[in-house]
């Protein structure tokens, strides 16, 4: 079991291992589908300000792929647990180029993308899908810092403490779904 | 005739679909716990872990299971003997309605899905099926089904030639492709037969038979074990990390189909399969 604080580093990035168990701690962000198109359609070569660019600065942060239900009163968020990460291959690459560092979803990814996270020193971790009542205890406060319009799908700045994941690929390019099968 | 009042149905549908995002149905809860003690990679072992306290912490704090509180599949299996006063599918409507907001679960449903994608806010419209049974009953089940999985399964028309080997191979080719995002370990509902339009049906129907039923056709029966068994051989494992175990369990349900063809669907669930009924 590693910890680990946000933002991210190099070295810290450097320093985690495929198959890894991490507990993080610090500020991470939620994007899904429509605000990855949005993210993205702010960035270099569209560099669209429409939408009011860019909600937050990419660089050393972590994307948590989520749309949590609605916090009941009392509580900060409701169950969030990871969607599938694969939806946002096609706009991962860009992020990462524009200082992304870490990801947080679940299931595979795309040979672009694995490519990009190698190229990029990037991170990609997994949630446990699906233990998303447990992973919002781990979620101390939640706000909405963009496109509000979006509903679940909005940016959330979350703070979290002892968040689990597992390194799914890292930064040597290695990672945990293509392993032999056994027995 | 028993005469039924569609007014009473908000209420009972809106409690079936809160109790469906909260806890799983018993064989549901044992079949997982049966599997973790089998699983043997750490990793695997781990996750299994976080999915069993997942389920006791949702049930004890009244939280939803995952934050995809999924799109609400309707089956009403209504008696012969029974007449329904008013209008059913807007008394059903108005009860998901009702549970999405008392329940704080997440409205996850978009109207014009091609185009303009605007959330309806309450999870309205369900997907309703509709069947006749025989007695004076309504049989009615919530199925609230996640895209994560659902968007993992696949249809195939063979042809009769490609026979058992063709619906062996298809399967197996889904649950390796597309298994490892669907939240293994999985459930598998396979349909097989009738029209393209209802072998998606027998899949999903597949998935809600009771856990502790085979098919009642022998043959069938070992084709379900045979395939658990081939999926279990994958290697996918919790969450796709490795491990043994990457299905729980294969439900089979056919109907008759044309004499040129060999409709096949694998609908998949997560380990989360979410569904809980009513009787009135």
């Amino acid at each position: 079991m590693r910890t680990l604080t946000t933002p991210l580093t190099l070295d810290k990035v450097s320093r985690l291992n495929s198959g890894d168990i991490v507990l993080i701690t610090g500020t991470i962000y939620t994007a899904r589908d429509a605000a990855h198109k949005k993210i993205v359609e702010a960035l270099p070569p569209h560099q669209n300000f429409g939408c009011g660019g860019v909600p937050f600065d990419l660089k050393n942060q972590i994307i948590y792929y989520a749309g949590p239900t609605p916090a009941r009163k009392g509580m900060p968020i409701g169950s969030c647990g990871p969607t599938t990460s694969s939806r946002m291959d096609d706009y991962t690459p860009t992020l990462l180029k524009n200082g992304l560092k870490g990801m947080i979803g679940k299931g595979k990814r795309s040979d672009e993308v694995t490519k990009a996270i190698k190229k990029f020193k990037a991170i990609y971790f997994v949630a446990v899908g699906g233990a998303a009542a447990l992973l919002a205890t781990k979620i101390k406060k939640a706000k909405v810092i963009a496109y509000p319009q979006l509903g679940t799908e909005a940016i959330y700045k979350l703070e979290v403490k002892d968040f689990p994941v597992i390194v799914a690929m890292d930064s040597k390019g290695k990672n945990i779904f293509n392993r032999k099968k056994k027995g | 005739m028993r005469e039924v009042s569609a007014n009473i149905f908000p209420s009972i549908v809106a409690d079936l679909v809160k109790e469906a995002n909260y806890r799983l149905p018993f064989g549901v809860k044992r079949l997982i716990v049966e599997f973790s003690k089998k699983e043997s990679s750490p990793l695997g072992r781990y996750i299994f872990k976080q999915m069993l306290d997942n389920i006791e912490i949702a049930a004890k704090k009244g939280m939803p299971l995952c934050q995809d509180t999924g799109i609400q599949e309707i089956f009403v299996d209504i008696g012969r003997k029974v007449r329904i006063k008013g209008n059913l599918e807007k008394a059903i409507n108005k009860g998901v309605s009702k549970g999405t907001k008392e329940g704080y679960l997440r409205a996850s449903i978009v109207k014009s899905p091609l185009f303009e994608r605007v959330n309806t806010k309450d999870n309205t419209p369900a997907v309703i099926h509709y069947k006749f049974i025989s007695g004076d009953k309504v049989k009615i089940t919530v199925m609230p089904k996640g895209f994560g999985s659902e968007n993992a399964g696949d249809v195939k028309m063979l042809t009769p030639s490609q026979g058992l080997g063709g619906v062996k191979d298809f399967v197996l080719q889904v649950v390796k492709e597309k298994g490892p995002n669907a939240c293994p370990p999985l459930f598998v509902g396979i349909g097989i037969g009738g029209s393209m339009s209802n072998v998606t049906l027998l899949a999903k129907q597949a998935l809600i038979r009771p856990l502790n039923k085979s098919n009642s056709d022998k043959k069938i029966a070992k084709l379900e074990k045979e395939l658990l068994q081939k999926i279990n051989r994958l290697g996918i494992g919790p969450q796709g990390a490795g491990g043994k175990i990457t299905a729980l369990n294969v439900s089979i349900e056919d109907f008759p189909t044309h004499i040129g063809g060999l409709p096949v669907c694998v609908n998949l669930s997560c380990y989360l399969l979410r569904y809980k009924r009513a009787i009135i």
